[in-house]
């Protein structure tokens, strides 16, 4: 007992206090900024070497919905992108997830939110995850979201058992083929209103799978998406800080 | 002079030409593979054929841990109805090969016990085998119940099937039918020809082994582009995938404390594993360090200031955790739910073909570090921590043994590092790699063997890439160690063991 009453006294207070001031280490990888310098020639290259296709080369900007974060770019232009450590990333509209040369934040779209999300998800949020092909680093940062350090328990959200207990569901992943008839099966047993939310870029896009002939996200094409939280994999306080602007807190 | 029947290599030596390779008859093949497999340090690391004008040529490793070489011996047939003599009754490890190569390719093994599906590639040959139609195991009795579960599990966690057999709560045959996570990687690996998109897929096999996927990768990469890795790079490669298995040994701690419901245990050990990834996080910007390897050179070369950061948090989080462990692994409710429970023997461990650190808490001392060094590792001896008794308490146990361990490493490394010349180089993509060869990798993930393959045509272009996570062998281990024990225990069992549903799917 008393040995566990020391271990308790060393643990300390472990959890953030403020999960929307917290601050990342510098090198984290989050939203990218643009330098409005990059010319032609340099966009080019830039579509060419990006792995994912995020590189948007006319109407230039960078896809977080497609981006998977590895920084070549920046490396391969420095002084012109930069990617900073800001984790408020997430959007409940796709096209605000594309950064544009000079823009300082992801868009967000009030005016997009549904009246019933608000009024009835705002206290208590809880989800049901399916992984449909997530590589499993995405899963263990959704588990990570609810840990002593993060506990987003605290907002009222938790991830449940059930999809009869959930309020929506959270994807990972490309959705592949052979998870494509669960997927169906888990969302539709789900009790409305319900809310999609799909967390990392494989889950976005398909990411460097969206052309992989294993996956198939017809499910996708069928219920609008409530939220978009972009990662490789995504961070819990990405995610945690996506639920509290969905929930207008 | 007629070719050898073999060719022997060390682990990320110079590719093998492949028309140095002889193209035995199977017969031929089948009694040296058999005769190699009666000796206890050999084991199998993969066995896949590629098709090439209308036949199949077949290749086959076979891994001596007590000489660090590595046999590759080969076959080839015509792909039409093709029928091979099966290794499985000899050798039970190869199950799970000539199933794969059934899957894809259609071969029939005669004389294998247990030929079913692997994991419902899009590219398979029987398109009529669907993932709703696996052809379960079955028992007729009225004494016995079936119990299923998942695709989709109550926690967040990925998705596969469990089918049990019960006598009443006792589990008498556990089936795990697996395929959900396929994302057709192998494939992408030759539709992706950039450098940089193979980097990035090897990070995505498995997400929790990013780090020892992607060594896996760039090894391979620069063993076929004939790349020399300068020693201080080596050594921080072999530091990152140190913290990893560090990492993830903490993390499934605090799993297996949850699941017995000791709720200090969870969150002590929570919180220790966001140390320990906030570091890797520090250094790269990614915590589960993907961006960290790259072939050839480093983004982020390790810098004074960095290790010192490491030496720091690692000192403070091994301290830490071991008290905890020592308090854990002493507690008689916490015994009672892990000592005896979900027991594999080694001779189990050794028909399976379990690898890594499942393999080595049934006293099989297979550790890719120190039998196929790699990197550092090759001037560096690791000591791998073996285990007797195969339980849930091994696991457990072996995990904090193995994070005391790592912990000296990396400090005897990072000590080592500071005498080294600092050469950082940036990462190498516009490599040629040589034509019409073939070549593997081996790393030690912290499950265990990792191995990856590929083989160029004339051109030096990637014709074939082949990964295998040692979950694929593991995951019959899991089916085993369940058998006689209650239902209720199969939650611990299966976090002790945490295998990758991706990485095996792939």
């Amino acid at each position: 007992m008393i040995r566990e009453f020391n271990i308790l006294r060393s643990h300390g207070i472990q959890y953030v206090p403020d999960l929307k001031k917290a601050e990342l280490t510098p090198l984290f990888r989050g939203r990218p900024v643009i330098s409005p310098s990059v010319t032609d020639d340099e966009k080019t290259m830039l579509r060419k070497l990006c792995p994912s296709g995020a590189i948007l080369e006319n109407d230039f900007g960078i896809d977080l919905g497609k981006c998977v974060f590895c920084k070549e770019c920046a490396f391969a232009c420095p002084g012109k992108i930069s990617f900073t450590n800001d984790y408020k990333i997430a959007s409940n509209n796709r096209n605000g997830l594309i950064i544009r040369p000079g823009n300082e934040s992801v868009g967000f779209d009030e005016t997009r939110i549904r009246k019933e999300v608000r009024k009835l998800f705002r206290n208590s949020l809880k989800l049901r995850q399916i992984s449909a092909g997530g590589d499993n680093s995405c899963e263990m940062e959704l588990n990570a979201s609810g840990n002593v350090n993060f506990d987003m328990g605290r907002y009222g959200i938790e991830f449940v058992a059930s999809p009869r207990h959930a309020d929506g569901i959270v994807i990972t992943g490309p959705i592949t083929e052979n998870m494509a008839a669960a997927t169906q099966i888990c969302y539709d047993a789900v009790p409305h209103p319900k809310i999609i939310i799909l967390v990392g870029t494989d889950a976005i896009s398909g990411g460097l799978f969206s052309e992989s002939k294993a996956i198939n996200r017809s499910f996708l094409d069928k219920y609008p998406v409530d939220l978009y939280v972009p990662g490789n994999p995504a961070h819990p306080l990405t995610f945690i800080n996506g639920l509290l602007k969905l929930q207008g807190k | 002079m007629s070719q050898p029947e073999y060719i022997k290599r060390a682990n990320t030596d110079v590719p093998c030409r492949l028309e140095d390779i002889s193209k035995s008859d199977y017969e031929v093949f089948y009694n040296l593979v058999a005769e190699l497999l009666k000796k206890e340090s050999n084991h199998c690391l993969a066995y896949y054929p590629i098709e090439n004008e209308g036949k199949l040529v077949f290749y086959c490793f076979i891994g001596d841990d007590s000489d660090q070489s590595v046999t590759i011996l080969s076959h080839r047939h015509n792909k039409y109805g093709l029928i091979l003599k099966s290794l499985t009754p000899l050798c039970n490890a190869m199950h799970i090969f000539e199933r794969e190569i059934h899957e894809t390719f259609g071969v029939a093994f005669e004389g294998h016990p247990w030929l079913k599906p692997v994991r419902y590639p899009f590219d398979r040959y029987d398109k009529a085998k669907v993932m709703d139609n696996y052809p379960f195991f079955e028992i007729e009795s009225e004494e016995l119940h079936e119990v299923g579960v998942g695709p989709i599990h109550a926690g967040v966690i990925e998705p596969g099937h469990f089918r049990f057999i019960c006598n009443g709560e006792k589990v008498l045959h556990l089936e795990i039918h697996l395929g959900y996570q396929h994302r057709g990687i192998e494939w992408l690996y030759l539709d992706k020809d950039s450098p940089l998109q193979r980097c990035i897929l090897s990070e995505c096999i498995a997400g929790d082994t990013a780090v020892g996927h992607a060594l896996a990768h760039a090894q391979l990469i620069e063993s076929l582009a004939g790349i020399q890795i300068e020693e201080d790079l080596q050594i921080e490669r072999c530091i990152a995938l140190e913290l990893e298995r560090i990492a993830v040994h903490i993390g499934d701690t605090a799993a297996l404390c949850t699941d017995v419901a000791y709720q200090l245990g969870q969150v002590v050990c929570e919180a220790l594993r966001t140390t320990i990834i906030n570091t890797t996080q520090q250094w790269c910007g990614n915590r589960f360090g993907k961006g960290l390897i790259r072939p050839g050179g480093s983004h982020y070369p390790l810098s004074e200031d960095m290790a010192t950061k490491i030496e720091k948090n690692l000192e403070n989080t091994g301290t830490r955790f071991r008290k905890m462990t020592e308090t854990l692994y002493s507690m008689p409710s916490v015994l009672s739910r892990f000592d005896e429970i979900g027991t594999v023997t080694t001779q189990q461990a050794l028909a399976v073909g379990a690898v890594g650190m499942a393999a080595r808490t049934c006293n099989v001392p297979r550790d890719i570090r120190a039998s196929h060094p790699f990197q550092y590792f090759k001037t560096y001896p690791v000591h791998p921590v073996v285990l007797e008794t195969g339980d849930v308490l091994a696991r457990g146990m072996l995990r904090s043994m193995e994070v005391t361990e790592s912990i000296k490493i990396i400090r005897e490394l990072i000590a080592t590092w500071r005498q080294k010349e600092n050469k950082a180089k940036a990462p190498v993509y516009d490599y040629h790699l040589k034509p019409g060869s073939i070549a593997f990798s081996m790393t030690e993930g912290w499950r265990g063997e990792i191995f990856h393959s590929a083989i160029t045509n004339s051109k030096g272009q990637i014709v074939h890439y082949k990964v295998k996570d040692p979950s694929v062998h593991n995951w019959m281990a899991l089916a085993l160690a369940v058998r006689n024990q209650e239902i209720s225990d199969f939650p611990v069992c299966n976090k002790s063991f945490n295998l990758s549903y991706c990485g095996y799917d792939l």
